[in-house]
């Protein structure tokens, strides 16, 4: 349980980690929390001849109001994130998603550019930036792009950043008025990996029929999906149990999960169609809360 | 094998290491600090009984290499009690049997001491939610629990280090 040797490099400016970038290519791997990158590379599932440092780059660990969106650094620890006074008012549903990352000692240390360049189908960050249409902005020697969430997210722990390029920021768009939200996940054991997790916002209109609905699934694919077909049919229809329980329905027949021995496709399309039913009946429910 | 100085604080005291750079802060710790309060489960982030404060954060020492810690501070069991006198959550880990084979030990209370600094009065969802980060095979977790909210109690009271 001990990493093969590296070279380990500590990058003061993002200057520096493009330039390293640039010499190591695909023999270099950033260090950001290490939350994850570390027990791979103490298994030796991942033997970079190269590690680049970036936790001195503090102008990336920023959140802040950024008008339309909440626009979280690279940087930002999963802690701060999830108790975030502006992300936790502004936008619930990712702060509500980062407190259930791991574990406490884990979420001090797990960044949100790892989360998302990391790429794990079932990880929270991804789902959440899925289904609220969040977008990214990432840079290289070449200069910075945004990228949106879905255009992103390519494949399992596969992006479509270039071997010189990093995340830099994701922009989340604002919770609109009276909208409500649930995450909902499933793991066997606190602080795993969810085998599938739903992700919902919901508005309703004065009658409470569906004004807008947002809702994405993790775990059932190669990447994270929004449903966004699914929720565009629900607007107009009222908001009660017996519609809850038919867009569960509607959504386990949507995913076409993996089957295995450890976890069959049919347990996973189970638990979609639960996870997204509970995840309705919470959005409704704090949705007239406002 | 190249070697790198790395400069650091453990437990407020300055401490220059030469260090492979693929070499973990847990083994840096008890191998070249020679404390070996921390102690070295599973060595992938799993069983926390790694877990240090780094500048006050509870992390898992063996998911940090010992060159990032670079003018970093490190806070290990061995700082927790004072003066040779327990921590109001060690003294309430001592009544309330919340050990046995003591091995997990070190990465609660370091967890702990964190936790309980930034939530002085938490539910005991919230203290199990927290504890699900370090596992234990001893104690069934009730007793742990039972310390952690004897602890809190205590240290809101004010009463400070047991026994002052």
């Amino acid at each position: 349980m001990k990493p093969a040797a590296f070279t380990y490099h500590r990058a003061r400016s993002l200057a520096q980690v493009f330039e390293l970038l640039a010499s190591h290519g695909d023999a270099a791997k950033i260090l950001a929390g290490g939350q994850s990158l570390a027990p791979m590379l103490n298994m030796r599932l991942a033997q970079p001849a190269h590690l680049i440092d970036v936790n001195d780059l503090h102008e990336i660990a920023h959140i802040r109001d950024a008008g339309r969106a909440i626009a979280v650094g690279a940087l930002a620890r999963h802690e701060d994130v999830a108790r975030s006074d502006l992300v936790r008012s502004a936008c619930p549903l990712l702060a509500e998603a980062a407190a259930t990352i791991g574990h406490y000692a884990i979420r001090q240390r797990g960044t949100l550019g790892g989360s998302l360049a990391h790429a794990d189908p079932a990880a929270q960050l991804p789902l959440v930036a899925v289904t609220l249409g969040a977008e990214f902005d990432v840079a290289g020697p070449r200069g910075r792009r945004t990228l949106a969430a879905t255009d992103f997210f390519l494949s399992v722990m596969t992006t479509a950043l270039a071997a010189d390029e990093i995340v830099i920021e994701a922009r989340f768009p604002r919770r609109e008025p009276r909208e409500g939200f649930a995450f909902e996940l499933f793991s066997r054991r606190r602080g795993d990996f969810a085998i599938v997790a739903v992700a919902a916002t919901l508005a309703l209109d004065g009658a409470g029929r569906v004004a807008r609905l947002r809702l994405g699934v993790g775990g059932v694919d190669v990447v994270p999906l929004a449903l966004d077909d699914l929720a565009r049919a629900q607007i107009g229809r009222p908001a009660n149990g017996d519609w809850c329980r038919e867009v569960a329905a509607a959504a386990r027949e949507r995913i076409a999960p993996e089957d295995s021995h450890l976890v069959p496709a049919e347990y996973r399309r189970e638990l979609c169609a639960a996870l997204t039913r509970r995840a309705l009946e919470r959005a409704i429910a704090r949705g007239g809360a406002r | 094998m190249e070697r790198i100085a790395v400069k650091l604080t453990v437990n407020g005291e300055p401490h220059e290491l030469l260090v492979e750079p693929r070499k973990l802060l847990s083994d840096a710790l008890r191998e070249d600090c020679r404390l070996t309060g921390t102690h070295v489960g599973c060595e992938h982030g799993v069983c926390g009984a790694c877990t240090v404060l780094i500048d006050g954060r509870p992390a898992r020492a063996c998911l940090t290499y010992a060159v990032q810690m670079e003018g970093h501070a490190i806070t290990t069991i061995e700082a927790v009690a004072q003066n040779g006198r327990l921590s109001p959550l060690q003294q309430a880990m001592h009544e309330a049997h919340g050990l046995q084979c003591g091995f997990c030990t070190p990465g609660i209370v370091m967890t702990f001491e964190a936790f309980l600094r930034e939530h002085p009065d938490p539910s005991e969802e919230a203290i199990r939610e927290t504890l699900s980060g370090n596992l234990c095979r001893c104690t069934g977790y009730q007793n742990i629990v039972a310390a952690i909210r004897k602890a809190a109690a205590r240290m809101r009271g004010g009463e400070g280090h047991a026994g002052s």
